[in-house]
């Protein structure tokens, strides 16, 4: 094979490559490229902006690095110009300070305009009451409480279409991460602390959330399902739990706070007022016995 | 009597097994060879208690290489696990091997390759004879070494962490890893951090103190600048890193409660102390990175660098900025908008120092007479990677974005992206670059090539795919995860790149192999093969003990340049040489703090106490000791320089 077949051989394999890879992506779900709440919507617009602004940068570098050294190799039949002496310009130098430095002035107003807009404590101006939803990260499943419906589940969530979420999430175990990429963004689940995270679900549908710090030997496991739907979906749902023949009182939680994995979908069809912050509060005071397992 | 060490220490699954055996049959051959062919009393006297930099930079390289053989394995058997359907590897053992697996990249592979160049070019390089503590860069080698050796012995006595390589508690606590695991990791990394830090004082002192009359700072070669910066942040970081494992330490082994969710510990702090460590830590391995690059570009475009101040600046400016944008690692614990959109913007800063490096290198070839020998190879791939990573990092440097992509395996993708294209390439050129003149022969360029490109396709294959995965919402150190997702087949495609990535791994040693065996078809007679600029290639290779026998004088940045152009022709008038003699007592202080490490790792009192005594009779002991150097007459000087003269 001459170099000429060689190079040519070469491309059309990256090229088939290339191809094959985009036609297997097109039909997988990118979640965070696939948004189906406001505030998933707008990190990805966040990222897409980044992206074309780096690319001002990105492009002349490969453009100059390949351009150069196709150029200036040594050997090349046209005598190229030489300049042994070279050591810098001024005039250049200050365009690739300045440019760069002009894109992330741009970049830094994005960022801190965007970093208070998505702040993930600030409550979503939706005229709808907010829902609140209360989340304990076990060892290793999500527990989540509707305070305001008097009902709980593991590793599920409902959620009415259109209505802002109050997620008031901690800890029971090992620090987590409450990620529903759909959705929107993440935030740590830490013992004796109450992270907050408000997102929106703008379409029906069932979204994957997962848990993305490692908490242990199941952590992997800890995956839970988010169904968007409508009001009455909800209320129907929130009527099923309150079917449920489990109930959740203090005795109980310690019985499902224990470590296990891989765990299905479970109701609770009431709850302890108060599980949330007596979870919160064991982590506040003194050497906890429990702890002591 | 031995604490938690018994019998069920030993008892492993099958994995495990193949690896202890395959350990120990590799010790006792390596020792078994040894005997056969005589060379222990060699090994002792040339090797082990040697305090001459450019051995003790080659024993770096040895243990860094062989660790990346382990590191590798490692990333292999993950790949596998997460390219089939999870059943390879149990949870907990998963999860031990990823934990090894970026403990030893960072701390023993990065960090060795690291000091090992520093080592062998930077003393050549400011025209010195040693560094300005030749002892303690044995100590601070051995202590290296004691820590790889801890990590190591985790996988036949016990097991290793299973809380990921940074051990976040509360999971890191005895709480939730109530085992050895994580003691072994902070105790190797306790004592192998105070070895760097050591290094680092050693090196920021023999640049600023021992460069030739003449070499003012503007007129450093950038090398040395880079590792001037990159042993400023050794110093301000690595007692962070000590502090923050102390009191985990103290938490796991006296019952305090600095870090336990409990009792009063905050664990946030322990994220904000060890990345206060971490981030810097980054820097610390690119920087020099970055000075191999300047000497690889410079020399072979036969330029001089593009914008010398201007690359200085850069320098100092991202030295300074890497200790203020730590916070960007967890974003997510949610501290505020106004917390968040700071450390975001010093992030991004970043991103124009280094912007203005990679213009500089990229106008160094402009107009120049491009060689496209291996290093430079290794540059070109180093700026397509890097400029990928360096995007992405801007995005994750925007707090809104990072929370979408944080901890997902798109943040895998980017780092992997800044310190395999970055670090790694980078100390790959260098160990290409200046392997003549440690060694005297250059290294094989066809096997190089190969070695180049399966690395270099290998690391797309193997990284791209995260980056998808990770917007797909796979967040890292999943053992298992439901098929339904469709991650599968982006998970294959990876893992071919590491098999890729291994092939190139195979031709590295094959080159290596290949070059001793034809190393008289390659050997450098003339100290200067790749017509070089600084002052390392000033002198013979391999470079002899003392580097230079006159010490040459600077009057220009790329001093060696000079000196080609404006012969000199005067009779040598050498002088008598000052050396240090050999000790072995940094591999003893060392081998006591190993023994220390490893007694508290197990709760052996008696015997941590024995390896404290150990280290302090051994500082006692050499301290006292006179008559550490030796005389080199001025006539067994010439004599030798007869003896090596082309």
């Amino acid at each position: 094979m001459n170099k000429q077949t060689k190079r040519v051989f070469i491309a059309v394999v990256v090229l088939w490559f290339i191809g094959l890879m985009v036609w297997y992506l097109h039909d997988l779900n990118i979640a965070v490229l696939n948004p189906r709440g406001a505030i998933a919507f707008r990190e990805r617009r966040l990222m897409i902006i980044t992206v074309l602004l780096g690319l001002i940068v990105v492009l002349p570098v490969y453009a100059m690095l390949f351009g150069f050294a196709w150029r200036y190799r040594e050997g090349n039949p046209k005598k190229t110009r030489y300049s042994p002496e070279l050591t810098g310009n001024r005039l250049l130098e200050t365009i690739w300070w300045g440019v760069p430095t002009a894109i992330i002035l741009t970049l830094s107003v994005i960022a801190w305009n965007s970093s208070h807009a998505l702040d993930p404590h600030k409550s979503l101006s939706v005229n709808a009451k907010p829902l609140t939803v209360q989340v304990v990260a076990l060892d290793w499943k999500w527990l989540f409480i509707y305070p305001q419906q008097g009902v709980a589940s593991v590793n599920f969530v409902q959620l009415p279409v259109g209505t802002p979420v109050t997620f008031n999430i901690t800890a029971d175990a090992p620090m987590n991460s409450f990620w529903v990429p759909q959705l929107g963004g993440q935030i740590y689940a830490m013992t004796g602390m109450a992270t907050q995270l408000h997102l929106v679900a703008d379409k029906a549908g069932s979204y994957d959330g997962s848990s993305a710090n490692i908490s242990g030997k199941g952590f992997a496991g800890m995956r839970f399902t988010v169904q968007a739907g409508s009001v009455d979906d909800f209320n129907n749902w929130v009527q099923s739990a309150r079917n449920s023949p489990y109930s959740l009182n203090m005795d109980d939680y310690a019985q499902l706070a224990r470590p296990s994995q891989n765990n299905e979908v479970k109701l609770f069809s009431s709850v302890d007022t108060d599980l949330f912050n007596k979870v919160l509060l064991q982590y506040m005071g003194p050497v906890r016995e429990a702890y002591a397992r | 009597m031995l604490g938690r060490l018994n019998w069920q220490a030993l008892q492993h699954n099958h994995i495990v097994l193949v690896a202890q055996i395959s350990m120990t049959l590799g010790a006792l051959g390596l020792i078994g060879f040894i005997t056969y062919k005589k060379r222990w009393q060699w090994l002792w006297r040339e090797w082990l208690t040697s305090l001459d930099p450019k051995k003790i930079g080659v024993m770096y390289v040895v243990v860094a290489l062989i660790m990346l053989l382990r590191g590798a394995t490692d990333a292999g058997m993950m790949r596998f696990q997460q390219a089939t359907d999870g059943h390879f590897l149990t949870s907990d053992h998963f999860q031990q091997i990823f934990s090894a697996h970026g403990t030893i990249m960072i701390f023993f592979v990065a960090m060795g390759l690291m000091f090992g160049l520093i080592n062998l070019i930077m003393p050549l390089q400011i025209g010195a004879r040693d560094v300005a503590f030749p002892f303690l860069n044995s100590v601070a080698f051995w202590l290296f070494a004691s820590g790889m050796l801890l990590v190591n012995l985790s996988l036949v006595l016990g097991e290793f962490s299973a809380a990921g390589w940074l051990a976040y508690p509360p999971l890191s606590e005895l709480a939730y890893s109530p085992g050895v695991g994580v003691d072994y990791w902070i105790w190797a990394l306790q004592i192998a951090g105070i070895g760097s830090l050591l290094s680092g004082i050693n090196f920021f002192v023999t640049i600023l103190r021992m460069r030739r009359p003449g070499m003012t700072l503007m007129k450093m070669p950038l090398f040395t600048w880079s590792v001037l910066n990159s042993m400023v942040l050794v110093i301000f970081a690595f007692p962070i890193l000590t502090a923050t494992l102390g009191m985990l330490a103290l938490d796991r082994t006296l019952g305090m409660h600095f870090f336990t969710a409990d009792g009063g510990g905050n664990s946030m702090m322990y994220v904000n102390l060890i990345w206060a460590w971490g981030h810097p830590e980054v820097y610390i391995l690119i920087l020099p990175a970055f000075g191999v690059f300047s000497e690889v570009v410079a020399t072979f475009s036969r330029k001089p660098i593009f914008g010398y101040t201007s690359m200085v600046w850069a320098l100092a400016a991202i030295t300074f900025l890497s200790f203020t944008v730590w916070l960007h690692h967890f974003f997510t614990m949610g501290g505020g908008a106004d917390v968040n959109a700071f450390f975001g913007i010093m992030t991004m800063a970043i991103a124009v120092p280094t912007g203005v490096k990679i213009f500089n290198w990229l106008f160094t070839m402009y107009r120049g007479r491009i060689r496209f020998a291996t290093p430079m190879l290794w540059f070109m791939g180093f700026v397509v990677t890097f400029t990928i990573g360096g995007m992405a990092g801007v995005m994750m440097a925007v707090p809104a974005i990072d929370f979408q992509v944080h901890n997902s395996l798109f943040l895998v993708a980017h780092f992997h992206t800044m310190i395999v294209g970055g670090v790694v390439f980078g100390f790959f050129a260098g160990l290409t670059y200046w392997f003549p003149k440690i060694f005297g022969f250059r290294l094989n360029e066809r096997l190089g090539r190969y070695a180049f490109w399966c690395w270099f396709v290998g690391f797309l294959l193997a990284f791209l795919p995260l980056y998808i995965l990770g917007l797909m919402g796979a967040t890292r150190r999943l053992d298992h995860y439901d098929a339904s997702l469709g991650w599968q087949g982006l998970f294959i495609v990876a893992g071919v790149g590491a098999m890729v990535i291994m092939a190139g791994i195979g031709f590295q040693i094959l080159q290596l192999i290949v070059s001793i065996k034809q190393r008289h078809q390659n050997l450098d007679t003339t100290g200067d093969p790749w017509d070089g600029r600084t002052l390392e290639w000033a002198t013979t290779s391999p470079a002899p003990v003392y580097n230079f026998a006159l010490t040459p004088s600077v009057s220009e940045r790329d001093a060696f340049w000079a000196m080609k152009r404006h012969k000199n022709t005067e009779e040598p008038a050498y002088e008598d040489i000052y050396l240090p003699k050999n000790t072995p007592m940094g591999l003893f202080i060392a081998g006591c703090a190993f023994v220390f490490g490893f007694a508290i790792v197990w709760h052996i009192w008696w015997l941590a106490l024995v390896g404290l005594l150990g280290v302090i009779t051994c500082i006692i002991v050499r301290i006292s000791a006179e008559h550490t150097d030796y005389r080199l007459s001025a006539e067994k000087v010439a004599e030798l320089e007869a003896g090596r003269a082309p």
